[in-house]
């Protein structure tokens, strides 16, 4: 069943020069119980996309499109409609738990706070709810972790914090953005074991973003890479990983360090990202990619569909080739 | 090959209130020209205090660096023994570390110019770095705030390169970059080492990377080096349960929906480090005895060290499996 559909999707953002598109008619699904994976560049539109969700834009940010969560429109919602769904049915998670946690308030006021305001709770029904939810999260004696404030905890303990917050009135969609980004390896293996375990026990559907495609294919169903805004491919995680059909897709993939035979280097993609209110016309990547035509730099990518559940956007598709597929 | 850097016991100290907490605890390292030493560990076990104490930013308590024949002192208010302006450092965040009200010409010819050079050939100097690290040789004019992330990195580079370094310790130099300019600048580092024969201390927590492009590897734990020795060898058969579970936690990209292993617990407070062995607290292979009595730094028949009661009978490594 379908949670989360966006069509269409454009974001404005007011920049020093003017209005400039941040995301570019986005289309995409989230069933239930699904994690879908946004991968891409500083700049991809990536986290405007989840804020957009949330009704978080920045001043004069402007979504318009389609937005259907659970059978409302959020496009179009005001900040008191936010404030209802925000929270309750959809939840976020931050990169930096540091600075996503209130440094001078203790766990407790901080778990039960939106608690009470959704679910209109009792303070002791409350904290009970806030130490189940602590215990969700593997944080050992949640008892005096409730006393604690958030200084107390390590990196990786304040991000499981952050997500017994997110938990706290049972959303149907968590956000997490860069959620093991700013961790150690041995710290993030186990976020990822817990986001996993939270999928399966609470059919809870995820959005992850990040640049990091380890995380993305050790979590996500499906994937979508993004570009200068707009989606450049999207489809199953395994299929996109090992099959990637867009050139931007086989960049990132040539450009980890496990990939490639080419001694001490590694496969670099010329230039960088282009800068909001500077994409490219045309396939926004053809500057910086090796089998663009003259036809790229004008116009719109084509659409391709590959057998009903991936699709990319490149007029060229190199890779559509018997070889290519299983390159 | 002989050393450029050669860290020998070295012991570097922090007070915090009136206790004394030892973030490196007698560590023997060395690096020669061309050659790139991969650091890794997680964050906390004292990686970046080493960096900054092998250049002289911070003063050891204990032991000794030398550089190139001479020892390495701390750096203080006066001007610097010339003979160590040639170990160099470069720093995680580029925005940190570039001078925000200062032109990118200006900062990378201060080395030069502190050398005796004279204003316009270092700024020339300074416009062809800027070339070879892949920037306009008008960068120079300019100002840290209109270049990116990966830029600014690029920039630091040249600063580091504009006293021609023997040696360059980069702290975590391409962690906060995009996907793209990580790789491109981790390039940029390995085709400089092998032009001009230095030697790179790559400080990191990304196993991946250092695995790509390090001849060597040292793991750090809480102060100590754990494991150090070739990189395939270590990547193959990591002897140290450390090394292993640092490489075991890593995702990778194949698609498979693998969730890597998690090494449960954090890096403990080095003001009051474990008995014994460092990691026996959170290693999932620990015996009785790894918390009474430090293990043995033992040397493995393919020349590489650890330390680790597991392997204390020497010769081959043993495998660990968990």
């Amino acid at each position: 069943m379908t949670l989360l559909s966006v069509r269409n999707l454009t974001v404005t953002l007011m920049t020093g020069s003017g209005p400039a598109d941040a995301v570019r008619n986005l289309s995409f699904d989230i069933e239930r119980g699904q994690i879908l994976g946004i991968a891409g560049e500083s700049g991809s539109g990536k986290t405007m996309t989840a804020l957009s969700i949330m009704g978080l834009l920045p001043y004069k940010g402007k979504a318009s499109g389609s937005i259907n969560f659970d059978g409302e429109e959020l496009v179009g919602f005001k900040p008191k409609d936010f404030r209802r769904v925000r929270g309750k049915d959809v939840a976020m998670i931050f990169q930096d738990p540091m600075t996503s946690l209130h440094p001078m308030l203790t766990i407790e006021t901080q778990l039960t706070e939106h608690l009470r305001h959704h679910r209109k709770v009792s303070k002791g029904e409350a904290r009970v709810r806030a130490l189940e939810l602590l215990d969700t999260v593997k944080i050992p004696d949640p008892e005096t972790a409730l006393k604690a404030h958030p200084s107390q905890f390590s990196g990786g303990m304040r991000q499981r914090i952050a997500i017994a917050m997110a938990l706290a009135c049972q959303p149907k969609l968590l956000i997490a953005d860069e959620p093991t980004t700013a961790l150690d390896v041995t710290v993030q293996a186990g976020i990822l074991k817990l986001l996993d375990e939270l999928r399966k026990s609470q059919n809870l559907s995820v959005i992850v973003i990040t640049h990091d495609l380890g995380v993305l294919s050790a979590l996500t169903d499906r994937l979508m890479i993004m570009y200068a805004g707009a989606e450049v491919e999207s489809g199953p995680t395994s299929q996109v990983l090992t099959r990637p059909r867009h050139p931007y897709t086989q960049g990132l993939i040539d450009a980890l360090p496990d990939s490639g035979a080419n001694g001490k280097r590694l496969i670099a993609i010329e230039g960088m990202p282009p800068e909001l209110g500077k994409f490219p016309t045309g396939c926004a990547f053809h500057t910086r990619c090796s089998f663009a035509r003259s036809e790229c730099k004008s116009g719109t990518p084509n659409k391709v569909d590959i057998d009903g559940i991936r699709r990319i956007f490149c007029t060229v598709d190199p890779f559509d080739t018997p070889a290519g597929v299983n390159r | 090959m002989k050393p450029i850097v050669e860290v020998n016991n070295l012991s570097v100290e922090y007070t915090r209130g009136d206790q004394k907490v030892r973030a490196v605890a007698g560590v023997d390292l060395h690096v020669g020209a061309g050659e790139i030493l991969g650091l890794v560990g997680e964050s906390g076990c004292g990686k970046s205090t080493l960096g900054k104490a092998i250049v002289g930013i911070l003063q050891g308590a204990e032991g000794e660096v030398n550089f190139d024949g001479q020892k390495v002192s701390k750096i203080g208010r006066g001007q610097r023994v010339a003979h160590f302006r040639n170990l160099q450092m470069i720093f995680q965040d580029p925005y940190g570390s570039l001078n925000p009200r200062r032109k990118i010409g200006d900062q990378i010819a201060d080395g030069p110019r502190i050398d005796g050079v004279s204003k316009s050939e270092a700024l020339e100097k300074a416009a062809s770095l800027l070339e070879r690290v892949g920037l306009p040789r008008n960068a120079v004019e300019r100002y840290p705030h209109q270049f990116s992330g990966g830029q600014r990195q690029r920039i630091a580079i040249a600063r580091a390169l504009a006293i021609s370094p023997k040696v360059i310790i980069a702290d975590e130099p391409i962690s906060a970059l995009d996907t793209s300019s990580q790789a491109a600048v981790a390039n940029l580092l390995v085709n400089l080492v092998e032009e001009f024969q230095m030697g790179l201390i790559f400080i990191s927590h990304d196993l991946s990377i250092v695995r790509r492009i390090s001849d060597r590897v040292a793991v750090m734990y809480l102060g100590k080096i754990v494991e150090t020795g070739k990189t395939e060898e270590i990547w193959n058969s990591p002897s140290h349960p450390y090394t292993k579970a640092l490489m075991s936690a890593i995702p990778h990209a194949d698609g498979k929906a693998f969730i890597p292993l998690d090494l449960p617990g954090d890096v403990p407070n080095p003001a009051y480090p474990p008995s014994g062995c460092r990691f026996h607290p959170r290693c999932p292979l620990a015996q009785a005895e790894c918390g009474s009595r430090e293990p043995m730094h033992v040397s493995l028949s393919d020349g590489r060290k650890v330390s680790c009661i597991l392997q204390e009978a020497g010769n081959a490594p043993k495998a660990l499996t968990f």
